[in-house]
């Protein structure tokens, strides 16, 4: 049986289709389902090994990014998303996604508590302005198993809040001794403190990053691979390797 | 039945007035109507032997609105072209929709043309794929970030109310807007600055697309002073649609079911308005305020409901409200609506305000009985409001009560039909073209700088970038490319099924400026560079769809509706030549505004939008030159083409000939281009549009910050050209740089046989672009470094 993979929207949710087509792409079988299915009881995080939360502007992010749909889940799911977590569950949270991981407390999760106060959090770009590119990232020494085999990666950036912000001193230093930093950026498109671009919890099945896998995994998605077309011997867009990587992790913490 | 006397409803006493007072009564209730069609009204309530109340004549207004009925489109006209007279029926139907006609009768692959909300073509065995572009010119006029948002979230609405219903996938983006840079004093009393009109405009595209999760792929930004007072505001959107799902007809007994937001008082006199032109007593309170959420709420209920089959008929309420949604709607059947029945933003509306309110995000359905729990129930899961507000019937009758009485009693026929068909004389004198009146400058190099600094030619990226063109993970060609991402693609090419070899491109051709001088070959240019850009993008081509968008002043001037029927011709001609009919088309009148009680009128703008079917998205060239020592071809034919030109406006010239058409060579050409860049030969292509030549060349370099050497002496031409900057900034159409293989410039030199082509350059490791002149000196010898500043500097803001 393939792992399960399940994407929870809300309204304002986008992002989602890409995000599902990645996760079949790299061998899921996947759901797209609304979150008012679970405040109801409709539908159960127990049938799935994987939860993504997409990108998009959840609620309008009137009132801050991400933060309504956080607090759906602080407070309608109460603690349906840590067990997920505790139980073994792999979480991805892109872009609007990463701010509502953040936002309800759910990454960092220090000392295993999903359930915390927000610590870190994802602010308005230097620029001021929403930004669509594409940026290149490099990945740090970290705990996260959606990295194996990655050392670069490019992907595009859209967002307007995305500049990472730990807060304080003292919790940048915990992030970096706990290895809990999984991306960074080559070059900083936000202001990002120490221009990380994704962190993870601390079992490494937690990951948020604000640039978009789901828009790699086409061959062609990236321009400088349409720049350089002869030279291409892959068949997928280097995003896939995120979720073909979640995908081998769950199978093989299956065959233990 | 009678019509009951309520507070609330006025009754207007239409039948006993005199000429004068019925234009009196069309402008105090802001109907726009005219005294003919002022008169039919009073005719037909004369025969009812009573009076209209406000809301059947606020609902004939919007219904024969300008907006609505494209009433000019539809006229009769005597047409004087330089003094010779010619009679036509029916502008549009002898116009734009006749090629589409004849192109109908040789290809299949039209879906729905000119019926419904967009129009639409087959996509693959399973998909078709629609297209509209709409404008909101007046309201963003007004209230720029909220014109241009509600202009977005209404385009949207025209796709999710297509057929039954498709899914939104692009959206492309036109502005027309004064200088930023006009100074202060210069701006008149009661309208805003170009630069905060520009700035938010584009802020309210961009929250309104982004937080719909619909990728921003294409557009153009024109600058003229013209726009001052009336700016032009283009949305489009693409979406695709199951095959099948294209037709769709309320049956008796269905229920109305508005869904989606609230109806507030915002946006009364939408349609009509737009028939106005603006002042500085214009109230604000005919634009609409826009909640992108809502709508995205519901477009992802709508799809699911359709999937499921739910309804048997959707359309959007756009302009008109309720009344021309299930006036429209409910033409072939009748219809009843209970307006207590309609969930409102706050009390105190009154019925005929409920009824033609323009409030957004709200769609009406036709829902069989049996379904109608199911249907309530899906929106239940995501908190969308869907009420049931009234049935359709079989009277052929608009019946709308409020409280249990009957306030509009409308006879289907007379609404839709009733409408006086109108005789218009249109005036068109074409002048003699002069040659261009000035002498060869002597920096060229300073000149191309200039060029590329010009607003309509500068880098766009900075709007660009905010919004996101990426989502929904199908953008393949994006608007800009190359290694650093600052190299500008002529088209955009998307996915709407990820993973499909098939895609879409998509592009947009609007130059008022060559419609100063002759509007037919304003038409004739905007359709050959949207199919060229198509070209560019070096895919094959299965299919090229076309749409129209007019921007005019006045239709009460002679002359302008001359200048509008000649345009219409040249789109006629263009569209047959190219076998690319077009399947939708708007037109806005009245886009002037009066300064002292002078009229400025913007410059007949039209918008020629293409889309096509590329087969295979592996063969998609990227913009720009690859690689040193490759060869630089430039295909078409080069004439002292400079009217219009940005070249002529930098020097102030208005004299010059206007860029023509040879469509049967540029099909050709284009036919060659697409079988040599399928067999790999070709690198990178471009199109030469503004600037002609040497901004295209300095565009090419950027992608790679690559060098180019050109010699203007090898360039073929179609008649004698004997200066070089008749060479570098001739705006000739049809014409694309190549970039092809260092070697194979045989093999690429055996398929372009037949067709003009100048084998003018080789791309350089050396990022600087040099241009030796017809006497053999260096005229350009500039950094790439330097012509890319020049070209990003101007409105980088």
């Amino acid at each position: 049986m393939n792992p399960k993979a399940i994407v929870m929207r809300t309204a304002g949710t986008n992002c989602d289709t890409e995000l599902v087509y990645a996760l079949k792409l790299a061998g899921f079988d996947t759901d797209l389902i609304h979150v008012n299915s679970f405040i109801s009881g409709k539908t159960s995080l127990d049938d799935y090994d994987f939860l993504g939360f997409s990108g998009g502007f959840s609620h309008g992010d009137y009132l801050g990014s991400g933060k309504i749909f956080a607090n759906k889940l602080k407070y309608n799911l109460e603690k349906k998303v840590p067990q997920f977590i505790e139980k073994g569950g792999l979480v991805l949270g892109v872009c609007n996604g990463f701010q509502i991981l953040v936002k309800s407390g759910i990454l960092p999760g220090f000392n295993n508590d999903y359930s915390s106060e927000q610590s870190v959090t994802l602010s308005f770009n230097d620029s001021g302005n929403f930004q669509c590119e594409w940026i290149e990232l490099k990945k740090e020494q970290s705990k996260s198993v959606f990295t194996h085999g990655i050392d670069m990666l490019r992907m595009p950036i859209a967002h307007g809040e995305g500049k990472f912000d730990p807060g304080s001193e003292e919790i940048l230093n915990k992030l970096k001794k706990n290895n809990q930093i999984v991306f960074k950026y080559v070059n900083n498109p936000n202001g990002s403190v120490e221009n990380i671009a994704g962190i993870c919890d601390e079992t490494g099945r937690v990951l948020g990053l604000m640039p978009h896998p789901e828009r790699n995994v086409h061959i062609f998605s990236d321009p400088l691979k349409l720049l350089e077309k002869e030279n291409i011997k892959e068949k997928n867009g280097a995003g896939l390797k995120i979720f073909t990587n979640a995908l081998s992790y769950i199978k093989s913490e299956r065959n233990k | 039945m009678n019509l009951t006397e309520r507070k609330d409803v006025k009754t207007i006493p239409i039948i006993e007035m005199n000429d004068e007072q019925l234009m009196d009564a069309s402008k105090n209730f802001l109907l726009s109507l005219k005294l003919n069609e002022m008169k039919t009204i009073q005719e037909h309530f004369l025969k009812l032997e009573r009076n209209p109340t406000d809301a059947e004549l606020e609902t004939l207004a919007q219904t024969w609105s300008e907006h609505c009925k494209h009433k000019v489109f539809n006229s009769s006209f005597e047409y004087v072209e330089n003094g010779s007279s010619e009679n036509i029926e029916n502008l549009f139907k002898e116009t734009i929709k006749k090629s589409t006609k004849e192109i109908m009768q040789k290809e299949n692959w039209l879906v729905s043309v000119f019926e419904d909300n967009a129009g639409i073509i087959s996509f693959n065995e399973n998909f078709d794929i629609a297209f509209k572009v709409e404008t909101h010119n007046h309201p963003s006029a007004l209230d720029p970030y909220g014109g241009a948002s509600t202009g977005v979230g209404g385009v949207v609405r025209d796709i999710l109310g297509v057929g039954l219903g498709a899914k939104p996938f692009a959206n492309t983006d036109v502005f027309c807007f004064a200088l930023p840079e006009t100074p202060k004093e210069k701006i008149p009393k009661g309208i805003l600055h170009p630069k905060r009109i520009f700035k938010g405009v584009r802020a309210g595209v961009a929250d309104y697309g982004n937080r719909l999760g619909i990728p921003t792929v294409n557009g153009a930004i024109f600058f003229d002073q013209r726009y001052l007072g009336n700016p032009l505001v283009y949305c489009g959107t693409l979406g695709i649609i199951p095959k099948g799902f294209h037709q769709k007809s309320p049956k008796q007994n269905d229920l109305i079911v508005a869904l989606g937001a609230r109806t507030g008082r915002d946006g009364i006199h939408g349609a009509t308005f737009s028939s106005a032109e603006l002042s500085d007593s214009t109230d604000s309170s005919a634009v609409q305020i826009g909640n992108p959420i809502e709508e995205k709420k519901f477009l992802d209920v709508l799809l699911k409901a359709r999937d499921l089959k739910l309804y048997s008929s959707i359309t959007d309420c756009g302009a008109g409200g309720f009344s021309s949604a299930v006036g429209e709607m409910g033409e072939e059947t009748g219809a009843e609506v209970f307006l207590e029945k309609v969930p409102l933003k706050y009390a105190g509306l009154k019925p005929w305000e409920i009824w033609l309110s323009e409030s957004q995000e709200r769609m009406i359905l036709s829902v069989p009985e049996k379904n109608i729990e199911k249907l309530k129930q899906l929106c239940n899961e995501e908190n969308v409001e869907a009420t049931v507000i009234g049935k359709f019937t079989n009277d052929k009758k608009l019946k709308v009560f409020f409280e249990k009485d009957l306030i509009l009693n409308l006879d289907m026929n007379f609404l839709h039909k009733g409408l006086p068909k109108s005789k218009l004389k249109a005036v068109w004198n074409s002048e003699k073209e002069k040659a261009t009146q000035f002498s060869e400058p002597e920096n060229i190099s300073e000149i191309l700088k200039q060029i590329l600094s010009m607003h309509n030619i500068a880098s766009k990226e900075s709007t660009v970038r905010l919004y996101d063109h990426e989502v929904q993970g199908g953008t393949l060609l994006k608007p800009f490319m190359g290694l650093t991402g600052e190299a500008p693609a002529d088209s955009s090419v998307v996915t709407p099924v990820l993973g499909e070899k098939k895609a879409v491109a998509v592009s947009n051709s609007l130059n008022p400026w060559y419609g100063d001088i002759d509007p037919y070959w304003m038409a004739f240019s905007c359709v050959d560079e949207a199919v060229r850009n198509i070209v560019a993008t070096g895919c094959e081509i299965e299919r090229i769809a076309l749409l129209d968008n007019f921007c005019w002043g006045s239709p009460e001037k002679e002359e302008n509706l001359g200048k509008l029927v000649r345009t219409a011709k040249g789109c006629y001609s263009a569209s047959k030549d190219f076998n690319a009919p077009f399947i939708s088309g708007k037109d806005s009148f009245y886009n002037e505004f009066s300064v002292n009680g002078k009229i400025i009128s913007v410059p007949g703008t039209l918008l020629i939008s293409a889309m096509a079917v590329v087969k295979d998205v592996s063969k998609i060239l990227s913009p720009g030159f690859k690689k040193a020592e490759n060869l630089i071809y430039l295909t078409g034919n080069t004439f002292e083409e400079l009217g219009g030109s940005a070249f002529a406006h930098l020097i102030n010239d208005s004299n010059g000939k206007v860029p023509k058409v040879d469509s049967v060579k540029a099909l050709k050409s284009y036919n060659a281009l697409s079988k040599a860049s399928s067999h790999g030969l070709v690198k990178g292509m471009h199109d030469l549009s503004d600037g002609g030549l040497g901004v295209a060349l300095s565009e090419m370099c950027f992608a790679k910050n690559l060098g180019a050497e050109i010699d203007l002496k090898k360039i073929k031409t179609g008649e004698n050209i004997s200066r070089n900057d008749f060479l570098l900034f001739s705006e000739s159409n049809s014409r694309l740089l190549v970039e092809v293989e260092a070697g194979k410039e045989k093999e690429f030199e055996k398929i372009l046989k037949g067709t003009d082509f100048s084998l003018i350059g080789k791309v350089s490791k050396e990022p600087v672009l040099k241009i030796t002149g017809l006497n053999g000196k260096k005229i350009v010898d500039q950094k790439i470094e330097l012509l890319k500043n020049a070209w990003r500097k101007t409105l980088k803001w």
